[in-house]
């Protein structure tokens, strides 16, 4: 069983190393996207002739394929992690933006004059109302943006080996070993699926007001969201 | 600024504009495989995405196929399907549908959804077919976002035929790959602008389709 897992000495890494290696890459990313987009989105909902060209802008930017975004990038970061990450970040605003305005937009207005009633100043209220009942939008967004991001850093690969998991991809065909290609398209996909599992695990624990299981309220947004 | 005269210097070649390997004939066998795929893609997702949300049936059946696709990792997938099926245009293909019916089924399944019950029920109470609800009264307003999701489609597919260029795939991705394994900055540049022009042309594409067919009292409201 354990020679199941063995991988070339070249890779460098376990294959538990890989697995690290890839949530890395494709997670920062989009804890950078949304760190980005929650001040974007912000300025979207309280600007509303902002929204339009903002998302227009974050499109075209998905548009552009991912390995011609990394290979522009490499002569500026080199072949390197960075080059992977940064155009995973980017992809990851043309959901997170929409995700967390629609979130934020969703808020009743009683709940905010409630909350400036009870002498809340805009941030506060940002940051105790807005975001707590935007909460199930936004992690619905960061899974979309996680899952993807999963799936795409092993394009990485391509560019001096900076894929992680993808890097079996590349070892399988020079070695002609069927198994290292199925070692990476598995862990890729149940990797993906467990950062999805623990994304709605984060959402019950973020929002325990909200009824167990609300698949009612979910599963809509989780479907337009999945058309992205 | 270096970018740039990679650029330049990899367009202005005249060498780069001819030939078996030259900037037409990988466009035009881009392009190829671009319609070729989201052809296959939208002669499935579209039926079916247009009768289930008709219905209103199996929407936790779609919710689930659209998860389940978007884990699989594409490129991961045309490697396996390379590695067992040969060289030839199925292990590339058989990847680029799977990923492309996803974004049309469900985005077609919500769009039919989404159309306001009013105009339906006007329809059926002034006698209309089924067959007619469908397609006079619930296609047109559902178009714009149907619309959508088969540019999503296109857009993956365009993306992902680049990234097919490593299994020994034809399109624009050649000179990105080989640019890469000969150490030759400027193919590799020049094929990473082709490759971004051609996403953006299809985001024009789209545009442009979207004006011409979406009816304009649609267009107003939204």
């Amino acid at each position: 069983m354990n020679e199941f897992f063995d991988l070339p000495s070249d890779l460098q890494h376990s294959y538990l190393g890989l697995v690290a290696l890839h949530l890395r890459e494709a997670l920062l990313p989009v804890l950078a996207g949304l760190l980005v987009a929650l001040p974007v989105a912000q300025l979207c909902v309280r600007l509303r002739w902002l929204y339009p060209p903002v998302l227009w802008v974050t499109t075209v930017l998905y548009a552009i394929p991912s390995l011609a975004f990394f290979v522009i990038l490499i002569d500026y970061t080199g072949l390197s992690e960075l080059t992977v990450m940064i155009p995973l970040a980017v992809y990851s605003l043309v959901v997170l933006v929409p995700a967390i305005v629609d979130g934020v937009r969703s808020v009743p207005q009683e709940t905010l004059a409630a909350a400036t009633a009870m002498g809340f100043g805009p941030v506060r209220r940002y940051v105790q109302v807005q975001l707590p009942i935007a909460a199930p939008a936004i992690i619905a967004g960061l899974r979309v943006a996680s899952v993807s991001s999963v799936s795409l850093v092993s394009v990485g690969m391509l560019i001096g080996n900076a894929g992680a998991l993808g890097n079996l991809l590349n070892s399988g065909m020079i070695y002609n070993q069927p198994r290292l290609v199925w070692l990476s398209v598995i862990g890729t996909a149940v990797l993906a699926i467990l950062v999805d599992i623990a994304l709605i695990v984060l959402r019950e624990l973020v929002t325990p007001w909200m009824p167990r299981g609300s698949r009612r309220t979910t599963r809509p947004t989780a479907l337009k969201d999945a058309a992205r | 600024m270096n970018v740039l005269t990679y650029i330049d210097a990899f367009f202005s070649d005249s060498a780069h504009w001819q030939g078996y390997d030259g900037i037409p004939t990988r466009v035009v066998e881009h392009i190829q495989y671009t319609l070729m795929a989201l052809g296959i893609a939208a002669v499935v997702g579209l039926p079916t995405g247009l009768v289930t949300g008709h219905t209103g049936r199996g929407g936790n059946t779609l919710a689930l196929i659209a998860t389940a696709a978007r884990a699989l990792p594409s490129f991961g997938l045309m490697v396996l399907m390379f590695v067992l099926l040969g060289l030839g245009m199925a292990p590339v293909m058989i990847p680029l549908v799977v990923l492309a019916i996803p974004p049309i089924l469900v985005t077609t399944y919500e769009a039919m959804r989404a159309v306001d019950p009013a105009p339906v029920d006007a329809a059926r109470g002034m006698g209309m077919a089924e067959a007619g609800v469908l397609f006079r009264v619930e296609l047109p307003v559902a178009l714009p976002l149907i619309l959508s999701g088969l540019r999503t489609a296109a857009i993956q597919i365009v993306s992902t035929a680049t990234i097919a260029a490593y299994v020994s795939f034809g399109g624009l991705g050649r000179y990105i790959i080989d640019g890469l394994y000969q150490r030759n900055y400027e193919k590799v540049v020049g094929g990473a602008t082709l490759v971004a022009a051609m996403a953006l042309a299809t985001l024009a594409v789209f545009w442009a389709v979207g004006r011409l067919t979406v009816s304009r009292g649609v267009r107003r409201g939204a």
